[in-house]
C-alpha cells in the first residue's frame, strides 16, 4: 500500500508520519507541494507543521497548493486523507472540513500527552479503533482550537463525526473538546493531536496512534478486495 | 513559480564576465545589476558619494567617530597603521564590529587557549575551537556537531526576538558545518522569580525560543530555568543545538579556489541588529537600554526552516565549496572570515545585495545582522545548480562576488568591497578576523572574596524536628529553582522529528541518531552561578561534574564538551580573575575527565552599572549511547512486584550547604564554599551507572544536584506517580537526616534496581569502588515516606511542585503585571465574561498585595536578599507607596467586583506620578521596591515594558475574534461564526493585507519570502518594522487589528484570567505571604496554605 506524505515548505512532521505510516506496514510515498501529480498513492497524509510559516492563517496559504488541488478532487472519488495538526487547518482552509482551528485560548503553543476519546470508528482512518475508547498521544499546537458555528456543531454531533475529543483536560480550548473530525464521506479526517507521535514506545508515550494508520490500511485491502470503502457506507 | 529575484541571475552573470582584477583598481564590473536604482539616486545624499578609499586617502585628517564604535584610540591607531591610511567609514565598522569583544575574544583569547593546550588525546574530534562548532565522531560514518551561545543582551532589550534569534543564530552555527540541525536546549537564568520585570522578560523569552524553535521542527529536549536577583539586569539567554552529519558531509568556511563566486542566501538584508555585537553585546548595560532595540534582530523562522532545507539539499548535491552563516557582524564578519581562512581575496559589488530597505548605505550592508542568511563559495560551473536549488525552497540566492587571488605570491590576498561602483573597502581580511587586538588584561581577586567564604552556610540554623523537615521539603519543591519548569516546556515542541527518546524533565535529552542501530546521543547542559561566585575554579569544575553526571546517569559515555561562558565586564580586574579562575577550572576538568572542549562561546559585560552577575559557566556534556533503547529514565518505574524497586544512594554524603539551594531559599543566604568535586570520582560513577545500565540493573537514575537527595526523591516519586519509603542511613558525625536530604556534595547519583539485580549490583559497585548505600524501596502507594520523619502524599508534593510557575507567569497576578489597568479597566467586553467575576478586581488586589507583602517579607527573613539583591533596606522608599496603595486596594474587592474599572483606573492614576515616566504603570513603583541594585536594573525595563502595555491593550479588545474566553458558554456561542467562515474569509484576509506585502511574494508553490509578509502584520513574526517583541504585548497590537487570530500575547490578560479564576483564593492567600519578595517568602507561600 503506498500512501503520500505531502511537503509544504514549512512542513515539520513529514518525516515522521512517513515513518508512522511504514511502522504500519505501508510504503510512504513523499509528495511535494509544488507537484500535482499524487504518483498513484493510495491515500495522503497532510502532516504538521508550519506550512509557508503559518503567513496570513495557517493553512491558508497551503490550500492553494498544486497538490492540493489535485487532493480536493481526489477526495470526491474516495481517497482516504488525514489531515494531523497543520494537515487539519490545511483542510478546513480548503473546505473539505467544516470549522476553523483557531489561536489556542490560553494563547501559548502547548505541547503534552493528551488523553482523545474516540467518538466515531467508522471512518477510514480509525475503524481499528473501539467507540468510546481511550487513546493517549501527543498534542503539540498553538492554533487548535476548532471552533464552528453551533449548526455545523451539532450537524456533526447528530452525524456523528466527531471522531475523537479531548478527555481529562481540553489543551486548547476546542468546543465541544472536539479534537478529530470528519467529512461526511469519512474519507477525510482532519486531528489535531499527533497520531504518528505515538507509534513507537522507544519515542512516544504510547503505541495508541498506530491505529489511525492501520485503519486506513485496512479500509484500503477491503476495497481492492472488491469491498467498498469502509468511509462510504457512512454516507 | 518561483520567487527569485531578478538580480540573483544577473548578477551571476556579472562576475563570470568580470577578470580578476587588481583589488584597488576599483573596475565597476561590467554587468551591474539592476533593481535597485534607489541607490544611485541616494548617492547624491551622501554629499559627494559615500566615504571611499580614495576619499580616505585625499582627506587622512578627518576626524572619525572611533570610540563611539567602541573602539579604542589605540585600536584606531593599529586600524590606520595597517591600512596605511585611515579607514573609510565602512572599514572603521566593519573593524569596530570584528575587533569587538564578541567577535574577537580579545580579552578571553589568552585563557581560552588553556582548552586547547589542555585538551585530552581524542580521536572523535573532526573539528574543534575555532570552527563554528565543534564536531564529534559517534561512529564510522556519523558526527555529531554542537555548541551553546549566548544572546543574554538582545533578550533583555527585547527579549521574544532576543530569544528566537539567539536559537535561529546558534542553529546556523550547526547548519554551517554541514549537519542538520536535530535538537535545541535552553539554559535560561533570570533575575528573582517575584520581580515584576522577571514577568516581562520570561513569558517573552519562553514565547520566542518557542515561537521560533518550534517553527523550525526542531524538539527541545533540555535546559535549565534558574532564578537569582544576580540577573535582574541581566538574564541570561543560552541556545545549545545539536546536529547531524555523515562524516563525509563536514563542511568549512574557506572561500577557497579562485574565480569561485560569492553567494549569499537567505533572507533579504535590512537595516535590523545593526551594531548588536559592538553595540548590545560588548558594553555594559546602563540606562537607556531599551533604546538600544533597534540593535536587536528580527527573526523568521519559515526562512530559517527553508535555508535549512536548502542548505543541506545544497551539502548533498556536492555544490558548495565553502559555507559560513551570518549572525552577529553579518557581512562583514562572513567575508573577511571565509577569505581568512583561505588566504585568498575577495571582489564584492554589495549593491547586488538584495535590501529590504533600498535606501541602506553600504556601512550598514555590511554591519546588518539580518537573519537567516548564509554564505556559499560556488564554483562557477555550479552556480546554476545552486540557484536552483534556491529557487526550488523559494530563498533568495544572488552571486554578490567572487574569489580573488593575492596580489603577491606568498601574502594572503585583499577583500576589496564596492557599492554602485566607488570602492568603499580594500583590506587585508586576516588583519580583522584573525589578528584583532589581544589583552591580557589585569586580574584580581575579589577583595570581599575571603570574608565571602569564611560566612559558611553550614552554620546556619537547620530544621532538625520532622514536622519542619517535612516542610522544609516541600517548600523546598516549591521554590521557583526547583519547582516544577512544565509551565515553560509544554511551550517547546519536544517529539518532532520523532527521535527524542527522553527530554527535560530528564537529567539530560536523549536523542536516537541512527534508527536501524539505536544509536543516539545523550546531551546535558548545566551551571551553578552561586558556586562559581563562591569559587569560580570549583563552580567551573561543579558545573562539568554536573553535565558529564546528568548525561551518564542515563547510561550514555560523556565524549565531549561545550560551554558558554557568561561574565561580568572584562575591564574589571575581579571579573577577569572570574574568568580566568573558570577557565582554568574548566580546562584542568576536562583534562581529569579525557574529554576535550570542541568549542562554545564568551559573554562579557553582563551588568548592570558595576555590579557584574554571579560568574556563570554554562557547560555542556556530549554523550554516546550504542543503543538508546537501554537509556535510563528518571523516574521510578511501576515495579513489577509489589515489593518494589531497591533504591541506592551512590557516592558520599557530606555537610556541604554552601552555596546550596536549601541555604538561598531558607535563609536567602550565599556564602562559604562550594561542594567538593572529585572528578576522579564523577568518572567511577559515570562507569558504574553505564555497566549497571548496559547489564540491565538499572531502572531509574537520577543525578543529585540542586536540592540534594529530598529534590531528586520527590521528581523521581512525581514522574510516574510511584512511591518511595526510605531509611535514611544512620546519624554519624554531621551527618543528620537533614544533611542527608538536602546537602548538595558532589558526586552522586540515586539508582532504582530492580528485584534480583541488587547483588549484583552491589557487587558491580564494590568493584567500581563507588559507595552504594541502600535507602529504600519504591512503592505502588503514591506517598513519599522517611522513616521516623515524615510521610508526604505524592498528590500534596505535586501541588506544591506544579503550582509555582503557573501562579508567577501563568496566573492573575502575571497578567495584572503585564497589563496596563487601565487599558484593562476600559475593555468593553470586561463585564461580559461572567466566568469569573472576581478576577478583576483580584488582580488589584493582587497587585496592590504584593507591596504589602514586601513590608512583610522584608521583616520575616531578616533580608532575605540582604546579601545579594537590597541591602536591608528594602522597603526604602518603597513601602510608603506600596502601603499607600495597598490600603486602599486590598478593602475594595468587593466592590470591585460590581465596578471594576472605577478601581482600576483609580490604582493607575495613583501610581503614575511615582513612575516619573512618561508610562504609568503599577510596575513602575514596585520595581523600586526590590532595592537599589534590582532597582537600577529593573526600572528602565519596568518602564519599557509598561510603555508597550499602555499601547497594546486597547487594540485587541475592538478585535472581534479575540475573546477566546476558555469554557465561556455564551461568548463561544457568538463567536465563532466570524471564525467558522474559515475559508471564505481567506480573500478577506488577504484582500486586507496584500496591499502592503505585495502579492507576487504571496505566491503558493514556493517559499514565502516571509518579511514580506511579516511586513503585512501578520502573526509571523515581523521583518523590517523592528517590531519589540511578540513576547511583548505591543508590538503585535497593530497585527491584531489585521490578522484574524489574535496573535499577541498581550489578549492573554482575559483569556487566562477566567481561566485561572478558579486559582484566585489561592492566589491571594500565597501572594500575601510575600510573592513580591525573595526565594525564601515565596517559597513559603505555598507552605502557608
Amino acid at each position: 500500500m503506498r500512501i503520500g506524505v505531502v511537503t509544504f515548505p514549512g512542513s515539520l512532521d513529514d518525516g515522521d508520519a512517513a515513518r508512522a505510516a511504514r511502522i504500519a506496514g505501508a510504503e510512504p510515498v513523499r509528495l511535494w507541494h509544488d507537484d500535482p501529480d499524487l504518483h498513484g498513492v493510495e491515500a495522503v497524509i497532510l502532516p504538521g507543521g508550519f506550512s509557508y510559516g503559518d503567513a496570513l492563517r495557517c493553512g491558508a496559504i497551503a490550500r492553494f497548493a498544486p497538490v492540493m488541488e489535485t487532493v480536493a478532487d481526489a477526495v470526491q472519488g474516495g481517497l482516504p486523507v488525514l489531515g494531523i495538526c497543520n494537515g487539519f487547518q490545511i483542510l478546513c482552509e480548503a473546505h473539505l472540513l467544516p470549522g476553523a482551528l483557531t489561536r489556542n485560548q490560553h494563547l501559548h503553543f502547548r505541547n503534552r500527552d493528551q488523553f482523545l476519546r474516540i467518538g466515531s470508528t467508522s471512518t477510514v482512518w480509525t475503524n481499528q479503533f473501539t467507540e468510546g475508547q481511550e487513546i493517549l498521544i501527543p498534542v503539540k499546537n498553538g492554533e487548535g482550537c476548532f471552533v464552528a458555528d453551533e449548526y455545523t456543531l451539532d450537524q456533526l454531533e447528530a452525524e456523528g463525526r466527531v471522531v475523537a475529543r479531548y478527555t481529562r483536560g481540553n489543551p486548547n480550548g476546542s468546543q465541544r473538546d472536539i479534537a478529530a473530525i470528519t467529512n461526511e464521506a469519512g474519507n477525510v479526517v482532519g486531528i489535531m493531536p499527533h497520531p504518528e507521535h505515538a507509534v513507537e514506545a522507544l519515542t512516544g508515550p504510547s503505541l495508541d496512534g498506530l491505529g489511525f494508520f492501520t485503519s486506513v490500511l485496512r479500509a484500503l485491502a477491503g476495497s481492492s478486495a472488491g469491498g467498498q470503502l469502509a468511509g462510504g457506507n457512512h454516507r | 513559480m518561483t520567487t527569485q529575484p531578478d538580480t540573483a541571475t544577473s548578477g551571476a552573470a556579472a562576475p563570470r564576465s568580470v577578470p580578476n582584477q587588481p583589488p584597488a583598481a576599483a573596475l565597476p564590473p561590467p554587468g551591474k545589476t539592476a533593481g535597485y536604482a534607489a541607490t544611485d539616486v541616494l548617492v547624491s545624499e551622501f554629499d559627494g558619494g559615500p566615504d571611499t578609499v580614495q576619499r580616505a586617502l585625499n582627506t587622512p585628517e578627518e576626524l572619525q567617530p572611533h570610540t563611539e564604535l567602541g573602539l579604542k584610540d589605540d585600536e584606531y591607531d593599529r586600524i590606520r597603521q595597517i591600512l596605511g591610511r585611515r579607514p573609510t567609514a565602512s572599514e572603521l565598522a566593519m573593524y569596530s564590529i570584528m575587533w569587538s569583544e564578541h567577535c574577537s575574544y580579545k580579552s578571553s583569547k589568552v585563557h581560552l587557549r588553556q582548552f586547547g593546550e589542555k585538551a585530552p588525546q581524542n580521536s572523535r574530534m573532526l573539528a574543534g575551537i575555532g570552527e563554528n562548532a565543534g564536531v564529534v565522531q559517534i561512529s564510522e560514518d556519523l558526527a555529531v556537531t554542537f555548541k551553546v551561545a549566548s544572546h543574554n543582551h538582545p533578550s533583555f532589550v527585547e527579549p521574544y526576538q532576543g530569544a528566537a534569534t539567539g536559537v535561529g543564530g546558534i542553529v546556523r552555527d550547526i547548519l554551517a558545518m554541514g549537519a542538520r540541525p536535530v535538537a535545541v536546549m535552553d539554559p535560561l537564568r533570570f533575575g528573582a522569580a517575584e520581580h515584576p520585570d522577571t514577568a516581562r522578560v520570561l513569558p517573552g523569552v519562553v514565547a520566542g525560543i518557542g515561537g521560533y524553535g518550534n517553527c523550525l521542527g526542531l524538539p527541545n529536549i533540555g535546559g535549565e530555568i534558574v532564578f537569582d536577583p544576580c540577573y535582574q539586569g541581566n538574564p541570561l539567554i543560552n541556545a545549545l543545538s545539536i546536529g547531524v552529519l555523515p562524516v563525509a558531509r563536514l563542511q568549512n568556511k574557506a572561500a577557497a579556489g579562485v574565480g569561485n563566486i560569492v553567494v549569499l542566501l537567505g533572507a533579504r538584508t535590512g537595516r535590523d541588529g545593526i551594531g548588536g555585537v559592538s553595540v548590545l553585546a560588548s558594553a555594559t548595560f546602563d540606562e537607556g537600554a531599551e533604546q538600544r532595540r533597534p540593535s536587536v534582530q528580527v527573526g523568521d523562522p519559515f526562512m530559517e526552516k527553508l535555508l535549512i532545507e536548502s542548505c543541506l539539499e545544497l551539502y548533498d548535491a556536492g555544490l558548495v565549496v565553502g559555507i559560513q552563516d551570518l549572525g552577529g557582524a553579518g557581512l562583514t564578519c562572513a567575508l573577511t572570515e571565509t577569505a581568512a581562512a583561505a588566504g585568498t581575496g575577495m571582489r564584492v559589488w554589495l549593491e547586488r545585495v538584495p535590501l529590504r530597505e533600498p535606501s541602506m548605505s553600504p556601512t550598514e550592508i555590511l554591519a546588518s545582522e539580518s537573519q537567516e542568511r548564509m554564505l556559499l563559495i560556488v564554483a562557477p560551473e555550479k552556480l546554476e545548480q545552486v540557484l536552483q536549488v534556491a529557487a526550488k525552497w523559494g530563498v533568495w540566492a544572488t552571486a554578490i562576488g567572487e574569489v580573488t587571488p593575492s596580489e603577491t605570491p606568498g601574502l594572503p590576498g585583499r577583500v576589496v568591497i564596492s557599492w554602485n561602483d566607488h570602492v568603499v573597502v580594500d583590506v587585508p581580511p586576516g588583519s580583522l578576523a584573525d589578528d584583532g587586538p589581544v589583552y591580557a588584561r589585569p586580574i584580581r581577586e575579589p577583595a570581599d572574596l575571603i570574608l565571602l567564604q569564611a560566612d559558611r552556610a553550614e552554620t546556619l540554623p537547620r530544621p532538625t524536628t520532622p514536622d519542619e523537615l517535612r516542610a522544609t521539603v516541600l517548600r523546598m519543591v516549591a521554590s521557583p529553582n526547583l519547582c516544577d519548569k512544565s509551565w515553560v516546556t509544554e511551550q517547546y515542541d519536544r517529539y518532532v522529528l520523532g527521535n527524542t527518546v527522553l527530554a527535560q524533565p530528564e537529567d539530560a535529552g536523549v536523542l536516537r541518531i541512527d534508527e536501524g542501530t539505536g544509536l543516539g546521543v545523550a546531551l546535558s547542559v548545566d551551571g551553578n552561578g552561586r558556586f562559581a561566585r563562591l569559587d569560580p575554579y570549583e563552580g567551573a569544575r561543579l558545573a562539568l561534574a554536573e553535565a558529564y553526571r546528568n548525561v551518564a546517569v542515563t547510561g550514555a559515555e560523556p565524549v565531549a564538551v561545550t560551554d558558554c561562558l557568561n561574565f561580568g565586564s572584562p575591564e574589571d580586574p575581579t571579573v577577569m580573575w572570574q574568568f580566568a579562575e573558570a577557565v582554568r577550572g574548566l580546562a584542568d576538568g576536562c583534562q581529569e575527565l579525557g574529554i576535550p572542549v570542541t568549542g562554545g562561546n564568551v559573554s562579557f559585560y553582563n551588568q548592570t552599572g558595576a555590579a557584574a552577575i554571579h560568574p556563570t559557566p554554562v557547560v555542556g556534556v556530549l554523550g554516546i549511547l550504542d543503543d538508546v533503547a537501554r537509556r535510563v529514565p528518571m523516574g521510578f518505574p511501576p515495579p513489577p512486584t509489589a515489593e518494589g524497586d531497591l533504591l541506592f544512594l551512590l557516592g558520599e554524603t557530606r555537610c556541604e550547604l554552601s552555596g546550596s539551594e536549601w541555604a538561598w531559599v531558607t535563609h536567602g543566604h550565599l556564602g562559604g564554599r562550594p561542594p567538593k568535586v572529585d572528578l576522579a570520582n564523577e568518572r567511577t560513577l559515570g562507569a558504574l551507572l553505564s555497566a549497571g545500565s548496559q547489564r540491565g540493573h538499572i531502572s531509574a537514575a537520577h543525578d543529585l544536584s540542586d536540592g540534594g537527595l529530598a529534590q531528586v526523591l520527590v521528581e523521581s516519586c512525581l514522574r510516574r506517580n510511584i512511591g518511595a519509603r526510605v531509611a535514611l542511613p544512620a546519624h554519624e558525625q554531621q551527618n543528620t537526616p537533614f544533611v542527608y536530604l538536602f546537602s548538595e556534595s558532589a558526586g552522586r547519583a540515586l539508582v532504582a534496581v530492580p528485584r534480583g539485580h541488587d547483588k549484583a549490583f552491589v557487587a558491580l559497585a564494590a568493584e567500581y569502588n563507588v559507595p552504594c548505600t541502600p535507602i529504600g524501596i519504591t512503592t505502588e502507594e503514591p506517598v513519599l515516606q522517611v522513616h521516623g520523619q515524615f510521610e508526604i502524599p505524592l498528590d500534596e508534593l505535586r501541588a506544591a511542585h506544579t503550582a509555582t510557575m503557573r501562579e508567577l507567569f501563568g496566573g492573575p497576578a502575571e497578567l495584572a503585571k503585564r497589563h496596563g489597568d487601565p487599558e484593562h479597566a476600559s475593555r468593553p467586553d470586561e463585564p461580559v465574561n461572567l466566568l469569573a467575576p472576581a478576577t478583576a478586581p483580584v488582580s488589584v488586589e493582587d497587585e496592590a498585595v504584593a507591596p504589602a507583602g514586601v513590608e512583610g517579607g522584608a521583616v520575616a527573613p531578616a533580608g532575605v536578599e540582604g546579601g545579594a539583591v537590597a541591602p536591608a533596606g528594602v522597603e526604602g522608599g518603597a513601602v510608603e507607596p506600596a502601603g499607600a496603595e495597598a490600603a486602599p486596594a486590598v478593602s475594595r474587592p468587593s466592590d470591585a467586583e460590581a465596578a471594576p474599572n472605577p478601581a482600576y483606573a483609580v490604582d493607575s492614576r495613583e501610581a503614575a506620578p511615582e513612575a516619573a515616566a512618561p508610562a504609568s504603570s503599577p510596575d513602575v513603583p514596585r520595581s523600586e521596591t526590590v532595592g537599589p541594585k534590582a532597582g537600577l536594573a529593573a526600572d528602565e525595563p519596568a518602564v519599557a515594558g509598561s510603555v508597550e502595555q499602555t499601547k497594546s491593550v486597547p487594540k485587541p479588545s475592538p478585535s472581534p475574534a479575540e475573546p477566546d474566553s476558555p469554557a465561556e458558554p455564551d461568548l463561544s456561542g457568538a463567536e465563532p461564526p466570524a471564525q467558522a467562515a474559515g475559508g471564505d474569509s481567506v480573500s478577506e484576509a488577504e484582500a486586507a493585507s496584500f496591499p502592503a506585502s505585495g502579492v507576487d511574494e504571496v505566491v503558493p508553490g514556493a517559499g514565502v519570502p516571509a518579511s514580506g509578509v511579516g511586513e503585512a502584520g501578520l502573526p509571523a513574526s515581523g521583518a523590517d518594522a523592528v517590531a519589540p517583541g511578540a513576547g511583548v504585548p505591543a508590538s503585535e497590537a497593530e497585527d491584531v487589528t489585521a490578522a484574524p487570530a489574535p496573535p499577541a500575547e498581550s489578549a492573554d490578560s482575559d483569556v487566562e484570567r477566567h481561566a485561572k479564576g478558579r486559582r484566585v483564593e489561592k492566589d491571594r492567600r500565597s501572594s500575601a505571604g510575600g510573592s513580591a519578595k525573595g526565594p525564601r517568602t515565596n517559597a513559603e507561600g505555598p507552605v502557608q496554605d
